[in-house]
Parts: structure tokens; sequence; C-alpha cells
């Protein structure tokens, strides 16, 4: 084995460990769409974030917009603050209005924006007033076990 | 009575002072190292010559392995996710489990007993056959000339690796849920697209690859070069590589994932 053929031998290796690298990264990952161009900032007040999480998702009519930054409490009303980056490409108007949804039944949860009819748009650093707290599905349970108990006490022909 | 237990004392007390005796013997050879590690980039033909050796030999190993591994991950995450209804997800379990742990970790312990315990023999036989004392005599520094391209060779083949064993690992995958069991290939990627980040996971299952080959190629240069120059020595050398980068391996793959998955 003399020494050309080494070289070539690392060549290929040290090639096929980038190729891989780069597979990793474009196929497996999602470095290709990652990156927001220029995004600003939004906020919004919500009541109850549910299970929603860093990185999340903004969709507009389920296309992806934005991601969510931080998730913050806060200290004088206690209602959580979401902070979500948005692609600058998509400006909306002022009276969005902003819902936390789940994908499926058991799928990760997300933000969603509701475009209103405003002539206004947001601008960068403001806070959405409208929102819509996550559907927490024990209360959602127990609303219906409440109104099912109502409605079996009162007979059938009432209806 | 008293006797042996004061033995028992002597003997903990001994290995702990050994322990702690070597640890230190470690850092020193380590900065010693990467002193001479100048010298040795500039004849950069030794240090190819040693990725030759502990990476291009180690492909065959690395790539089946990794390719096995994944096509187990599909089998069982198949048979576990279609229980939820989730079976689309069969993409982010296999792609996430890799590229976070499997693909550094295993690669990590692959690459310990297969290059890392030749590194140790060779270097212990340089030893006990007294190469190395020779080199000494005609002022050729051992360390620069031995031991530092046999490390920097282990550094850069040990990432390459991981990162072929996670790939071939997707591919197992991508095999056993697509080919075989006939899940959607479009869900199959654009579901792992959308769950794996570069930053977060790639990068950092890279820079695990690129710790543990330092921790494994240290172990075994270090290893070689400090065991008893005879037989016995070089084999017991070589166990104890095996062994102790095994275990630094897991040992830093949890504090490392500590630090970087956390929250």
């Amino acid at each position: 084995m003399n020494r050309t053929t080494i070289d070539m031998w690392v060549g290929i290796f040290v090639a096929i460990g980038i190729g891989s690298l780069l597979f990793l990264a474009m196929k497996v990952g999602n470095l290709s769409s990652a990156k927001l161009a220029q995004p600003y900032v939004l906020k919004a007040d919500f009541d109850n974030i549910g299970g929603l999480k860093v990185r999340a998702p903004v969709k507009t009519s389920g296309v992806v917009v934005g991601r969510v930054e931080t998730i913050t409490l806060d200290k004088q009303n206690y209602q959580a603050v979401v902070t979500m980056k948005i692609d600058n490409h998509y400006s909306f108007p002022r009276d969005t209005f902003a819902t936390i949804n789940t994908s499926g039944l058991l799928g990760e949860q997300y933000v969603g924006f509701d475009p209103g009819g405003d002539t206004e748009n947001l601008k960068p650093g403001d806070t959405i007033k409208k929102t819509q707290s996550a559907v927490v599905l024990e209360k959602l349970i127990s609303q219906f076990m409440f109104s099912k108990a109502a409605d079996s006490s009162t007979p059938p022909s009432a209806k | 009575m008293f006797e042996s237990i004061a033995n028992v004392f002597r003997l903990i007390g001994s290995r702990v002072v050994n322990t702690i005796w070597r640890l230190g013997y470690a850092s020193r050879f380590f900065c010693t190292m990467l002193l001479l590690s100048g010298a040795s980039f500039r004849r950069i033909h030794l240090t190819l010559r040693e990725i030759y050796f502990s990476g291009v030999l180690s492909l065959i190993i690395v790539l089946v392995s990794g390719l096995f591994i994944g096509m187990v991950l599909g089998l069982q995450g198949y048979d576990t996710l279609q229980r939820f209804g989730s079976a689309d997800a069969l993409g982010v379990l296999v792609a996430l489990s890799l590229v976070r742990e499997l693909g550094p970790v295993v690669a990590g312990l692959l690459f310990a007993s297969r290059a890392g315990s030749a590194i140790t023999a060779e270097i212990g036989l340089m030893k006990a056959t007294e190469q190395i004392a020779a080199m000494d005599m005609m002022a050729v520094n051992p360390i620069a000339r031995i031991v530092a391209p046999r490390f920097w060779g282990g550094v850069i083949s040990m990432p390459l690796l991981a990162a072929m064993f996670s790939a071939m690992g997707v591919f197992g995958g991508y095999l056993v849920g697509v080919v075989l069991i006939g899940l959607d290939a479009g869900t199959f990627w654009s579901q792992m697209q959308s769950s794996v980040d570069f930053q977060r996971d790639i990068l950092n299952g890279v820079i695990k690859s690129f710790v543990f080959g330092i921790a494994v190629s240290l172990i075994a240069v270090f290893e070689g070069y400090d065991s008893d120059a005879t037989a016995e020595g070089v084999s017991r050398a070589t166990t104890r590589t095996v062994v102790t980068s095994s275990l630094v391996v897991l040992g830093l793959d949890f504090i490392l994932t500590s630090f970087m998955f956390r929250g």
C-alpha cells in the first residue's frame, strides 16, 4: 500500500462522511426551509396555553407563517405572553384572532391566526388583543358530563 | 483479623491513589500531545495514514451496523407506533433516535472496539519491542511521531463515521418503513424534516461524536503509551481501552445530553 492509494481512500472516506452530513442536514433535517427571512415579532396574551411549546409553528389557513419564540407569564394579570417570530412576507390586520389549536387528536399544538377585516396591519412588536385559549380536554369532558347529567334528569320526550 | 481489614483499606487506598496518579499523568500526556501536534501536522501524511487505518477500515462495520440498527428501529418503532395509530411518525422516531443518540454512541462504541483497541495494541507493542525507546535515542519525539497522528486520525474519523452511521440508519428505517411495510414515502420524509432541527439535533449529534472521538482516541493512545512493556501488559492495556472508553462514551453521553436537550 503506497501513499497515493491511501490518500485516495482517505479522500473517499472524507467525501462519504461529508456527504452523509449533507444528507442529514438537507433530507433528514430542515436546514433548507428552517430559516425565516428577516422575521418580525408579534405578541399575544392567552389565558391558558395548554401544551404549547417553544418553536411550535404559527399557522394561517394551515400554512406555516412563523414560530413561537418564547413563552412567559405576565406577573400582573397572570396571563401567558407568547412571543412569535413571523415571516416578514406576511402581515396581518389589527383585528387578527389568535387561537391555540391542536393538529389531530393527540398532535402537537400550534398557534392559529384568523385574519380579520381591519385595513390597518399589525406592526412589529404589537400585541394581538383577540385570543382564544387552548382547549383543555378535561374541562371539555366535565362540561359534557354535566350537561349529560342535566339532560338525563329531564324526560327524553322534553327534547 | 485486624491485619486483613487493614489490608482491605490499604488496597482501596492504593487503588484510589493510583487512579488519581494516572489521571494526572493522562492530563499531562494530553497537554504534551496538543503542544507537539503542530509538528505532526507539518507531516500530514502521517495523520492521513492513521485516518486510513482507523476511519476507512472501520467503514464496513459502521455502515452495516448502522443499516441494521435503522432497520430494527423501523420494525420496533412501527410495532409500537401503529398501536396508537401514529405510524406516520416512524420517520421522526428513527431519525431523532439515530441523530441524537444512537449514531454518536454506537459509532463511538464500535470505534473504540474496532480502532481504539488496534491503536493501543500497536503502540503497546512498539513499546514492548523498544521501538519507542529507539526513537527517543534518535532524537525523534515519539509523542509527535507516533501518538499525535493516531490521536488526530481518530478525532477526525469519528464525527464522519457517526454521520455515516446515522445516514445509513435513516436509510435502513426507510427500507423497512416504506419499502417493506408500505408507509407513504412523502409522509415519512416530510414528518421527519418538520421535526428534526439542524441546530438542535444534527449539530448537537456532531458535537457529541466529536467529543467521543477525542475521548476514545485519547484513552486509546494513552493506554498504549502507558502499558507495561510485556505481552501481558499489552493485552491488559487493550482490554482497559475497550472497557474504559465504552464507559466514558456512555457517561459522557449522559452529561452531554443533559446539557443539550434539557427543556
